[in-house]
This record gives structure tokens, sequence and C-alpha cells, in this order.
């Protein structure tokens, strides 16, 4: 899973992470790196989080391969990648580190919302309104996003949605009731939708 | 990476191709440079980012590129008076590197200046194949030249190692 720290050749090489730092730094410090990324560990496992200069663009589960999303950004944004820390992905981590102790009920990051298009993109923004501890079926975010048919189209801007947890796709379930597929598993929708009851009802009374 | 298509995402080459192009440089130009001609190959290379178009020849185009910085490097030095502290840089180089200590300052490992002593496309060719770990036609796509050309270097270069390595021995014991 975390292909960056373990299968790399440099983690062997003495001195390399210096090295790797200064041709980082100074490309940053050049303008040349577009999306810079970090990954932390939260209590689900490490978390990917990748912003580029309009605002964080990437939140990776621990369930998602380190390498192929850094791919998929190369393909789909920019491959001007770099680990480095960036002030959006400190405040990103800060606020995830909150959220997951029960301590934040909403994100407030700058989005670059460029990985998604079109429809998706509407489901998700109607997404990110659905407030902590609430949960909405994959019909009710067909019709908000205007096309109350496209019930499957909204299931699959759900499951490819690029800033997981900051943009709460857990919380839409099948009109059924049933929790319905994750990006991080389905273990850890549970998890989260349990936690967000839990934090949320005490803090209610 | 090889199998992806379309362009690789920098970080990642970095940390799989970076160590390599850095030992390649330590032999090339010395401990005390590589570090700068390595942070210039990496810089050229992003800069020229969006110039990748087969990843197959990734390697080669990278190791293109250090040769340059390398032979940049070489030029600068030679043009520059030589400076009296070749026992101070030495000693202030990391000496907790073993990649240091072996090479050190270009001159602390008998076996890396011999190589700085062939004629120049053996001692490039040599120096690729067994600090690079690149294959022939990477060899060869580096120095504009055939695999087979490419090989020959190193066969010529291993050679006269060799020769010159059986010379110094014989000179010893007669001394």
């Amino acid at each position: 899973m975390n292909a960056l720290s373990e299968n790399d050749a440099g983690a062997a090489y003495p001195g390399w992470e210096r090295l790797r730092a200064g041709v980082i730094e100074r490309g940053e410090a050049e303008g040349l790196i577009e999306i810079a990324f970090e990954s932390h560990d939260s209590p689900f496992g490490r978390i990917l989080v990748g912003a580029s200069g309009q605002g964080l663009v990437r939140v990776a589960l621990p369930e998602e391969d380190e390498e192929q999303v850094l791919e998929d950004l190369a393909r789909r944004a920019s491959a001007r990648i770099g680990r480095l820390p960036r002030p959006v992905l400190t405040a990103a981590r800060t606020q995830l580190d909150q959220y997951f102790a029960g301590d934040r009920h909403l994100f407030e990051l700058d989005l670059d919302w460029r990985l998604t298009k079109g429809f998706r993109r509407d489901v998700l923004r109607q997404t990110a309104h659905i407030p902590y501890g609430v949960t909405a079926s994959y019909a009710e975010m067909a019709e908000r996003a205007g096309r109350p048919r496209a019930v499957r189209a909204a299931g699959s801007a759900l499951a490819t949605n690029p800033l997981p947890i900051v943009i709460p796709c857990h919380r839409v379930l099948r009109s059924d009731g049933s929790t319905g597929a994750y990006l991080g598993g389905p273990e850890m929708k549970v998890a989260l939708l349990e936690m967000e009851r839990g934090a949320g009802g005490a803090e209610r009374g | 990476m090889s199998q992806s298509k379309g362009l690789p995402p920098f970080e990642l080459m970095l940390d799989r191709h970076g160590p390599a192009i850095h030992r390649f440089l330590v032999a090339r130009v010395g401990a005390d440079r590589a570090d700068d001609c390595f942070q210039e190959t990496m810089i050229a290379a992003l800069r020229a980012w969006e110039g990748v178009r087969d990843r197959a020849k990734l390697r080669s185009w990278l190791f293109t590129i250090a040769v340059n910085k390398a032979n940049d490097s070489h030029r600068a030095a030679a043009r520059a008076p030589v400076p009296d502290d070749g026992i101070e840089a030495r000693a202030a180089a990391p000496g907790s590197d073993p990649v240091f200590e072996r090479v050190g300052g270009g001159s602390a490992d008998p076996v890396w200046d011999a190589v700085g002593l062939l004629p120049d496309k053996q001692a490039a060719a040599v120096t690729l194949r067994f600090r690079g770990d690149l294959t022939h036609r990477e060899i060869g796509e580096v120095l504009g030249m055939s695999e087979d050309a490419a090989r020959r270097n190193v066969f010529e270069g291993l050679k006269r190692l060799r020769a010159d390595h059986a010379e110094r021995i014989r000179d010893e014991r007669t001394v």
C-alpha cells in the first residue's frame, strides 16, 4: 500500500532524504512543482493529501495504493508532483486529525475541483452540504443535483469522489438503508457513520 | 512505473532513479561536486518534464542530462584555480556516508580514479554500466552510439583497467 516508503530505491541510499528534499524544495521555490502531497497516519491507516496552487485536490484513503493515486494525478492533473509541505496540506492534516477525534464537524479548506466535472461535480457539491451526523440516499443526491432519474450516475459520482471525508460521500446510503460501497471499504464507511452519530449525539445532548 | 502510460509523477522518478544517478555522479565528478551536479540534473529534468514521451527511454534521458552536467562541472573545475583545501574539503564531506567515504573527493577510491584516466567514452561507458546500472542499449542512447559500440567501450575500458591494475601490482612487488 505504502509504495513511497517501502519500495523506493532511495530509502536505503545514504543521505538520500537530504538530496531528495534539496531537489523538491528548489523545484517548489522555482515554481516547477504543481501538485504537492503528504501522507499522514489516521485511525484507519495512512491518508494521502494532495494540493495544487488552488487548494486541496485529492484525499486518498488507506485502501488506495499511493503509487496508483500519484499516477492518476499525473494523468488527470499534472505530473509535476512532489512530496513537500504546503499550508493547505498542513491545514488538511490538522482538520482531519480533529475530525477523527470527533472535534470537527465541518472542513474549512480551499478545494480544487478539477478532478471531477459536469453532473458528477454537481452531485459532489451537493454532497458537501450534507451536515455532520446526517445521511441522504443516492436518489436524493440525484434529485438535489437536478437529475432525479440519474440515481446510478449519482452513485458513480460518489464512488469516484476525489476528496473523500472532506466531501462526505460516506453520508450517502442506499434507499433501502443499507450502507452501500465506499472507496475506503464498507467497514470504514460504517465506522465513520457510527463515529458521527456518537459524537454528534453527545454534543447535541 | 514502466507499465503506466503518459508522464510519470516526478516524485516517483526521483525516488526510483535518483540514487543511481547520484552514485554515477560521485564516480564521475567526486563526492564534493556530486550533490550540486545531482540537483542541477534533477532540476533540468523537472523543467523539461513535459518532454518525456517514452517511459522506456526515461532512464537513458535522465543519464544523458547527468552526463552533460558532469561535463559542465569538469569544464568549470578546469577553468577555476585549484583551491588548496583538499584535505579540509574531504574532512567536511559527510563522513558517515559509506558512499562518500569510499569515493571521497574524487581520489579516495583508486579504482574510480583509474576509470577517470580512461579515454572519455570508455570512462563514461564503464561508469554508466557499473555505477548507473544501465544496459548496453541505454548506454548507447546516452552516449549517442550503437548498442554494440557501447558494449565495446565497456569491454575495452575494463580490459585497460585490468592491464593497468596488473602493472601496478607488478610494480609494487618489484619495489
